[in-house]
C-alpha cells in the first residue's frame, strides 16, 4: 500500500521514479524479524559457522522463492493479485520453468540498502524460460513483494539477459509487469536500467514477438517498455498505466481524476488505445495469454503456426449469402462474417473496444494462423478515421513482421470527413494504414463484401497494393463515392436526380467495373468464401516477396 | 424490388421433365413416406398459385405446389427479400415494408401482385389474411380462386357469436354461459358476473389464443378487457370482444375436417393440443391418448355436421374443450390450414395442402370416412425463438449464426422457413420451425422427438428446446395426463430448466472435464516444424476443478487416446467420443450410455456452456493450480437488479405510465412493451421512487435495455 500511496504523490514527468520507501529499514524491520528470522540468523552464522555451500544455496533459493516474505505475499493476495512466481507457474506448462539469476542481488549501498536484511536473492523480478503448450518462451515477472517491484540495476540486468537470449534462439518474450517504478535509492542506475530495456525492446521489435501483461501498477518511464512491445494486455481493476499519477495531474492541470479513470484497463482499452485487451483477473489473463500465444510464431524466421484442425476447409457457410442486407444503407455485423469463416468460430479480437469501426484480430484458417482486418459497418458505417487507421496499421505491420497472412474484409464508405479529423491529421494517420498494407509482403487476401469507396478502397489491401487474391461478393460496390454525391458532380443541374442516381447505381453499384479491369480476381458466392481462402492460403504458403533494400522505411508517424 | 423473378430456363426444363415423368401414371409422392396421397397429374388444378404468407407455411405450400407441377408466387416484405420462401418460389413480389399491416396484410399490394403475376389462385396459409372474408371477397370479385372455404363460411365461423349459434343448431355441444359482444368495461364486468367466474375474454375477430385473457374477478376483467381490446385493435383492426365461461382444467382437442364443394365432408381424427403456454400451443400430438373410439367418433361427427351446416369446403378445424369426464364443448372453428396440420398428415397419410388445392378447383374428395386411418403416432414440437425461463417463453430475436436441422434422423419432419443466417425479427412470429416426429407407437415418436431435439443446432437466438424436452420426458406427459394447465401446474414457479440428478450431474461434469482435456491436448498439436518440445511426455493425468452452480467438484481425468476415464465423487466413468472440436454436436458415450450434447461456447478462461438433456449448463473447468490460485481473485459485484427494470425482450414501448419522481408500489405497471403482437406489462419489483425513465412510447428497445431505474427509498 505504501508503494501505491507514494506513487500517487509522484510529481515529475517520470513520476514513478520518485517512488520512495520511507524509513525503509525501520519500517520493515519488524516485518523482517517476524517473517524471515532465518535470514537474520543466516547472516550472522556465516561468520562463525561452517554452513556448507549446499546449505547456503538451499537457503538462498528458499529465500528467493519467498520474495518479499509471507506478509507481503498475503497483502498481494488480498489485493486480488497473484505473486510473480504464481503467475509464471500458471502461464507456463507445468514444471517447464527454468529460472535464471535467482542469486542476483541489488548492488545499491546508499541509504543503508547494503544491509543484509535489505537484500533479497533474485531482487524484484523473476526471470527465465519455459514452455507454453510445448513452445519456448522467455518470461520476466516483476515481484511487487520486493520493494514494490521497483526496478534496480540488477532487476534491469536480469530482464536484459533473457531478452538477449530470446533473440539468440528466436523465442518470444512475455513481460508480466507489476512494478511501482524506479528504485529511487539507486538513482541513475535505475534510469540506465530502463534505457537498457527500452533499447532491447526496440532492437527485438520485429525479431521475436514481445507481449506485456500489466498486472499491477506501471507508471512513469516504466510505461514505455510495454508501449514498445507488440501487445499490451491489462487486468481489470488491478492494473494501471500512466505517465503521472492523479495527484500530479491535479497539481499541474487541476483535473480531478482517479487512478482507474486515468490509467485503468477501461481507459486504455476503450479511450487511449494503449492496451490491446483487458481480462477480468490475473488467472483469466494468464490463461488467455496462453491461448493467445498459440496464434504467434516464435520468431520472424518461423512460419505462422499451423494447428490440428477439425473444421473442414471446404465447409460452406450458407449464412453468408444473406448477411449483407439488401439496403446498402443498412448495417450488419462484420463479426458475423468473420466468425462464420474462421476455424471453429474462434476469433481472438485485438482492441475490441477501441476504434470499433475496424475489427482486427487473430484466427485460424484450416489450422493456420491468419490476421483478420475488417471494416465494421455496425459502427460509424465502417468508415476509416484516425483511430481505426492507426489500429489497423499497427496490426497489419505485426502480421507482416511475423509471417502471418492477412485476410481483409472490406466494407468502407470512405474516410471520415470533418474538422476534428482533418485537424487531427487524418491524412498523416490514414497514410499509416496505406503504408502498412502496401509494404506488407505476407500473403494478402481481400474480400470486398459491400462498399469500397474512394481512397479507402485503395487503402484496404487492394489489388493495387499487391493484394494476392482479391474477391468481390455480388453485393460489392467499388466506386469513387456513393450514388448521391457522385450524381451531384456528374449530373450537375440535371433535373431528374433520381433517374441520374439510378443510372449511376446501375453502372457502379456492382462488382463489374472492378472485375472487368481485373482489380478483383473473381466475383464469388459468399458461402464459398471460407473454402476459397483456405485454398488460396495453401497456394500462397510459398509466397516470397522482398521490398527494395533500404535501411528502414519511413512510415508517416 | 417489385419486379417478379422469372423462372430460369433450366428450372422450366426440369419442371417439364418432372411432368413427363408424372404422365407415365400415378405417382406416389412420398419423400420419406410422409404422404400416401396419390397425385394424379391428369387432374388439372391451377397453373400458378400465389401464396399470401411467409415463413414455414409458405414453404410448406410451395413444396406441395412443386409436387403438383404448379408454379408459385411468393409475396414478401422488404426485410424478407432473401427469405427461404422467396427463394423457393418461382416468382416473388415485394408487397411493402416490414410491419405486417403494410405488407402481408396489405390487401391492395397483394391484389396488385396477383394481377401482375396472373396467379389463378391464392393460398393464404394461416394467420394474416387466411380468415379475412374481405380478402376472399376481393379475390372472388377478380375471378381468383381462394384456396379455403367460401366467404359465407369464413364469416359464419369467424364470428364467435354467430358460430356458436350455428353450432347449437347443428347439434354440436357448446360451452355454457355463452354471451355477446362487449362495449365497455362496466359491461364486461356485468357479463362476467352473470356467467360466473372464471371467465375468458378474447377478441371476436381473433383466432387461436392471441388476445385471450382469463379473469377470476372484476379487477382482472377490467385489466383483461383493456389489454384484449388493445390487442384486438392492433392485430385485427376490430376491437370487439367476447366473454364466456372458462372451463377449468380442460384439454384442448381439435378435429381436422376436410370438405369439398359437393357436400362431402370427412373428419381426419383429432389433434391433442393441450400443452399450451399463455393459450398458445407448444406441443401437439395425434391421436390423443385421452379419446376413446366412441368419443372420437362423436366429436368427428359433430365436427362434420357443423362443416355441413355452413356448407364448408376445404380443410378446417373444429376446436373442442374436453373436460375430465370426456364431455366436449365446441370452442370455435378455424377456417384455414392449422399450424399443427403435419401431425394429421403423418397419421392419415394425406397431404392437406394438396387436398385444399383440389377442393378449391372443384374436385370431389376421393376418400370415404372409412378410408381415413390412424397410422402410428405423431408429435409436433413448436420450436420458438424465445426464452422459456421467462413466463414459459418471451420472444427473443437475433441472427441464426448456426442452424442445423436434425433431418438426418428417420421419421423426423421439420417444417421451417428459415436457414442459417436468417434473422428472427421483431416483426413476425418467433417460430423457428415445427419439429414433427412419428413412429408406430407413441413411445417411438416420443423417443425420436427427444433425439431430434438433442440433435437440433440453433445458435444466435434463445430457443425453447429446453422446455420442449423437459415436457416430453415428464412422467405426466409420458402418461398422457395433461391439460391446458399442464405448464403452470408442473412448473408453478416458472420453468427453470432441467434439474440435474446425481447421475446426470456426473455425466455432465465428466463430459465437461473430458472436453477440457481434449482441448488442452489439441492445443499443443502443432503441425509441421513448430519447434515444439519433445522432451515432455504427453500429459495423461489431469487434476481438474469444476464449478457448476457455485459447487466445486474435484475431478481426475486419465486419457488414453480418445478414451477418457474420469474419477469424480468417488466414482469412475468411461467417456468416449470422437472429440471433434469443430462440430456443433458433441456425441459422447458415458459408461455405455449415448448422449448427444452440444458445446455452445468455450473460452480460454475454462468456461464452457454445454447443452445437456436440452438445458444449457455453464461450467468452469480449471486445472488444480489455476483453481487454487483462483481463490485469491476478487469477486466482482453484480448490479442491483431490484432497482433497474430491463426490457426482458426486444420490442417497442407502447406506453410508459410513470415519470421520474413518481412513487410506484411493488407490482405496479410501469410500462408496456409490445413484441410479436403481444403486449407485456412491466411492473415494479419493489416499492420505490422512480429515479430515471430511459424510454418513451414508440421507442424500440433491445433485450436487456434499461427501461426504468428506481431510487433507493
Amino acid at each position: 500500500m505504501a508503494a501505491l500511496a507514494t506513487l500517487r504523490s509522484a510529481s515529475s514527468l517520470f513520476g514513478g521514479y520518485r517512488f520512495i520507501y520511507k524509513n525503509l529499514v525501520a519500517a520493515h524491520s519488524h516485518v523482517w524479524d517476524s517473517v524471515r528470522p532465518n535470514l537474520h540468523l543466516q547472516q550472522r552464522w556465516y561468520a562463525v559457522s561452517h554452513l556448507s555451500v549446499q546449505e547456503r544455496i538451499d537457503k538462498k533459493r528458499e529465500a528467493a522463492r519467498l520474495g518479499g516474505g509471507q506478509a507481503r505475499i498475503d497483502a498481494q493476495h488480498k489485493r486480488g493479485k497473484l505473486t510473480a512466481r504464481e503467475r509464471v507457474e500458471l502461464l507456463l506448462d507445468p514444471d517447464t520453468f527454468v529460472e535464471y539469476d535467482m542469486f542476483v542481488e541489488h548492488r545499491c549501498s546508499d541509504f543503508g540498502m547494503d544491509a543484509a536484511q535489505n537484500k533479497y536473492p533474485g531482487d524484484s523480478v523473476v526471470t527465465g524460460q519455459g514452455r507454453i503448450n510445448g513452445r519456448l518462451v522467455y518470461v520476466f515477472s516483476q515481484d511487487f513483494t520486493v520493494y514494490g517491484g521497483s526496478l534496480s540495476g540488477a532487476h534491469a540486468q536480469k530482464i536484459c539477459k533473457i531478452m538477449d537470449q530470446a533473440v539468440l534462439v528466436g523465442a518470444p518474450v512475455i513481460g508480466l509487469n507489476d512494478s511501482g517504478g524506479a528504485r529511487i535509492q539507486e538513482g541513475v542506475e535505475s534510469l540506465a536500467g530502463y534505457a537498457d530495456i527500452f533499447l532491447r525492446n526496440v532492437l527485438v521489435s520485429g525479431v521475436v514477438p514481445q507481449i506485456s501483461l500489466i498486472m499491477g501498477p506501471c507508471a512513469g518511464g516504466a510505461v514505455y517498455s510495454p508501449a514498445l512491445t507488440d501487445f499490451t494486455f491489462m487486468v481489470k481493476d488491478t492494473s494501471y498505466l500512466f505517465i503521472t499519477g492523479p495527484d500530479v495531474v491535479k497539481s499541474v492541470t487541476n483535473e480531478d481524476v482517479t487512478q482507474e479513470e486515468l490509467g485503468g484497463a477501461k481507459t486504455h482499452t476503450a479511450v487511449s488505445g494503449v492496451a490491446h485487451r483487458a481480462f477480468e483477473n490475473d488467472v483469466e489473463a494468464l490463461l488467455n495469454l496462453r491461448e493467445f500465444f498459440n496464434f504467434l510464431p516464435l520468431s520472424n524466421k518461423d512460419p505462422a503456426p499451423v494447428m490440428e484442425c477439425h473444421d473442414p476447409s471446404d465447409r460452406l457457410v450458407p449464412g453468408l449469402d444473406t448477411v449483407v442486407p439488401f439496403e446498402s444503407t443498412k448495417a450488419y455485423d462484420m463479426l458475423d462474417i468473420i466468425h462464420g469463416i474462421v476455424d471453429e468460430r474462434d476469433f481472438f479480437e485485438i482492441m475490441p473496444n477501441y476504434a470499433k469501426n475496424i475489427v482486427v484480430g487473430f484466427a485460424r484458417m484450416n489450422g493456420r494462423t491468419v490476421g483478420i482486418v475488417g471494416n465494421q459497418p455496425k459502427v460509424a458505417s465502417g468508415c476509416l478515421d484516425i483511430n481505426s487507421s492507426v489500429k489497423g496499421a499497427r496490426f497489419v505491420r505485426f502480421c507482416d513482421a511475423f509471417n502471418i497472412p492477412i485476410i481483409t474484409f472490406v466494407d468502407v464508405p470512405g474516410f471520415l470527413p470533418g474538422t476534428a479529423q482533418e485537424y487531427g491529421g487524418i491524412i498523416r494517420h490514414g497514410a499509416k494504414l496505406l503504408f502498412a498494407f502496401a509494404e506488407a509482403t505476407v500473403p494478402k487476401i481481400t474480400i470486398i463484401t459491400r462498399k469500397a469507396y474512394g481512397g479507402a478502397y485503395d487503402v484496404m489491401s487492394s489489388k493495387h497494393l499487391r493484394g494476392d487474391v482479391n474477391y468481390a461478393w455480388p453485393s460489392a460496390e467499388v466506386a469513387v463515392m456513393g450514388a448521391k454525391g457522385a450524381v451531384q458532380i456528374i449530373f450537375r443541374g440535371k433535373e431528374n436526380q433520381a433517374e441520374a442516381e439510378a443510372e449511376y447505381v446501375e453502372t457502379f453499384a456492382n462488382p463489374f467495373p472492378a472485375a472487368v479491369r481485373g482489380f478483383v480476381d473473381d466475383i464469388i458466392q459468399p458461402s464459398s468464401t471460407r473454402m476459397r481462402i483456405c485454398r488460396d492460403l495453401e497456394v500462397l504458403v510459398n509466397k516470397r516477396q522482398t521490398n527494395p533494400w533500404k535501411k528502414h522505411a519511413n512510415i508517416p508517424l | 424490388m417489385a419486379a417478379p423473378r422469372v423462372t430460369s430456363g433450366l428450372q422450366r426444363v426440369l419442371l417439364m421433365l418432372k411432368n413427363v415423368h408424372f404422365k407415365s401414371g400415378y405417382h406416389i409422392v412420398a419423400s420419406r413416406k410422409q404422404y400416401s396421397t396419390v397425385y394424379d397429374p391428369n387432374e388439372k388444378t391451377f397453373e400458378k398459385i400465389l401464396i399470401a404468407n411467409r415463413g414455414e407455411i409458405a414453404c410448406r405450400i410451395i413444396k406441395t405446389c412443386k409436387k403438383m407441377g404448379i408454379k408459385t408466387v411468393a409475396v414478401h416484405s422488404d426485410v424478407d427479400s432473401s427469405a427461404v420462401h422467396v427463394k423457393m418460389a418461382d416468382e416473388a413480389v415485394c408487397v411493402g415494408p416490414a410491419p405486417t399491416s403494410k405488407s402481408y396484410l396489405n390487401m391492395d399490394a397483394i391484389m396488385e401482385a396477383i394481377r401482375k403475376t396472373r396467379a389463378e389462385a391464392v393460398h393464404p396459409g394461416y394467420g394474416f389474411l387466411s380468415e379475412n372474408k374481405e380478402f376472399a371477397k376481393r379475390l372472388a370479385a377478380e375471378g381468383v380462386t381462394f384456396i379455403g372455404p367460401d366467404t359465407h363460411a369464413i364469416q359464419a365461423m369467424g364470428d364467435k357469436i354467430e358460430s356458436k349459434l350455428i353450432a347449437k343448431n347443428a347439434k354440436v355441444n357448446t360451452i355454457p354461459g355463452f354471451d355477446g359482444v362487449v362495449k365497455d368495461t362496466d359491461q364486461a364486468i356485468s357479463i362476467a358476473r352473470e356467467i360466473g367466474y372464471p371467465v375468458m375474454i378474447k377478441a371476436s375477430a381473433g383466432g387461436g389464443g392471441k388476445g385471450m385473457r382469463i379473469a377470476w374477478n372484476d379487477e382482472e376483467t377490467r385489466e383483461g378487457f383493456r389489454f384484449s381490446s388493445q390487442e384486438a385493435a392492433s392485430s385485427f383492426g376490430d376491437d370487439r370482444l367476447l366473454i364466456e365461461k372458462f372451463i377449468d382444467n380442460p384439454r384442448h382437442i381439435e378435429i381436422q375436417v376436410l370438405a369439398d364443394k359437393h357436400g362431402n365432408a370427412l373428419w381426419l381424427n383429432e389433434r391433442e393440443c393441450s400443452i399450451q403456454r399463455r393459450n398458445q400451443k407448444v406441443i401437439e400430438e395425434a391421436p390423443s391418448t385421452f379419446l376413446d373410439p366412441n368419443t372420437r367418433k362423436q366429436m368427428g361427427e359433430q365436427a362434420v355436421s357443423l362443416a355441413k351446416a355452413v356448407k364448408y369446403s376445404s380443410a378446417g378445424t373444429v376446436e373442442f374443450l374436453v373436460d375430465s369426464q370426456r364431455n366436449f364443448y365446441f370452442l370455435e372453428m378455424n377456417t384455414r390450414l392449422q399450424v399443427e396440420h403435419p401431425i394429421t398428415e403423418c397419421i392419415t397419410g394425406l397431404d392437406l395442402v394438396q387436398e385444399m388445392i383440389r377442393i378449391a378447383k372443384g374436385y370431389k374428395l376421393h376418400l370415404k370416412q372409412a378410408d381415413i386411418p390412424i397410422k402410428g403416432w405423431a408429435i409436433e414440437s413448436r420450436v420458438y425463438a424465445e426464452d422459456p425461463y421467462k413466463s414459459f417463453g418471451l420472444p427473443s430475436i437475433g441472427r441464426l449464426s448456426q442452424y442445423i436441422e436434425p433431418r438426418n434422423l428417420t421419421n423426423v419432419r421439420v417444417d421451417s422457413g428459415i436457414k442459417e443466417g436468417s434473422d428472427i425479427s421483431i416483426y413476425y412470429d418467433p417460430m423457428i420451425s415445427k419439429l414433427v416426429t412419428y413412429g408406430s407407437t407413441r413411445a417411438d415418436a416420443l423417443q425420436q422427438m427427444v433425439e431430434a431435439l438433442d440433435n437440433y443446432v440453433i445458435r444466435g437466438v434463445t430457443h425453447n428446446i429446453s422446455l420442449l424436452r423437459e415436457i416430453l420426458v415428464h412422467p405426466r406427459f409420458v402418461k398422457g395426463d395433461i391439460s391446458t394447465k399442464f405448464l403452470p401446474e408442473v412448473y408453478p414457479d416458472g420453468f427453470k430448466g432441467h434439474q440435474l440428478s446425481d447421475n446426470g450431474r456426473r455425466e455432465l461434469l465428466a463430459t465437461a472435464a473430458c472436453l477440457y482435456v481434449a482441448l488442452q491436448l489439441r492445443s499443443r498439436r502443432f503441425l509441421g516444424n513448430q519447434r515444439v518440445s519433445t522432451s515432455h511426455k504427453e500429459q495423461n493425468r489431469w487434476e481438474l476443478s469444476l464449478n457448476l452452480d457455485k459447487d466445486t467438484h474435484v475431478v481426475t481425468v486419465f486419457s488414453t487416446g480418445s478414451l477418457f476415464t474420469v474419477e469424480l465423487d468417488g466414482k469412475r466413468l468411461n467417456v468416449t467420443s470422437e472429440w471433434n472440436l469443430a462440430s456443433a454436436l458433441l456425441p459422447v458415450t458415458i459408461d455405455g450410455t449415448q448422449r448427444t450434447m452440444q458445446c455452445l461456447s468455450r473460452d480460454a478462461s475454462g468456461n464452457v456452456s454445454l447443452q445437456y438433456l436440452g438445458t444449457v449448463f455453464k461450467i468452469q473447468v480449471l486445472n488444480r493450480k489455476a483453481a487454487d490460485l483462483n481463490k485469491h481473485m476478487p469477486e466482482k459485484v453484480p448490479e442491483d437488479s431490484g432497482s433497474i427494470l430491463r426490457s426482458p425482450m426486444p420490442g417497442s414501448v407502447v406506453a410508459v405510465s410513470v415519470k421520474p419522481g413518481d412513487m410506484v408500489s411493488e407490482g405496479q405497471e410501469i410500462c408496456v412493451i409490445e413484441a410479436m403482437k403481444m403486449q407485456n406489462s412491466m411492473t415494479a419489483a419493489r416499492t420505490a421512487k422512480v429515479k430515471t425513465v430511459h424510454c418513451k412510447a414508440g421507442d424500440t428497445v433491445a433485450e436487456g435495455d434499461i427501461l426504468i431505474e428506481l431510487g433507493m427509498d
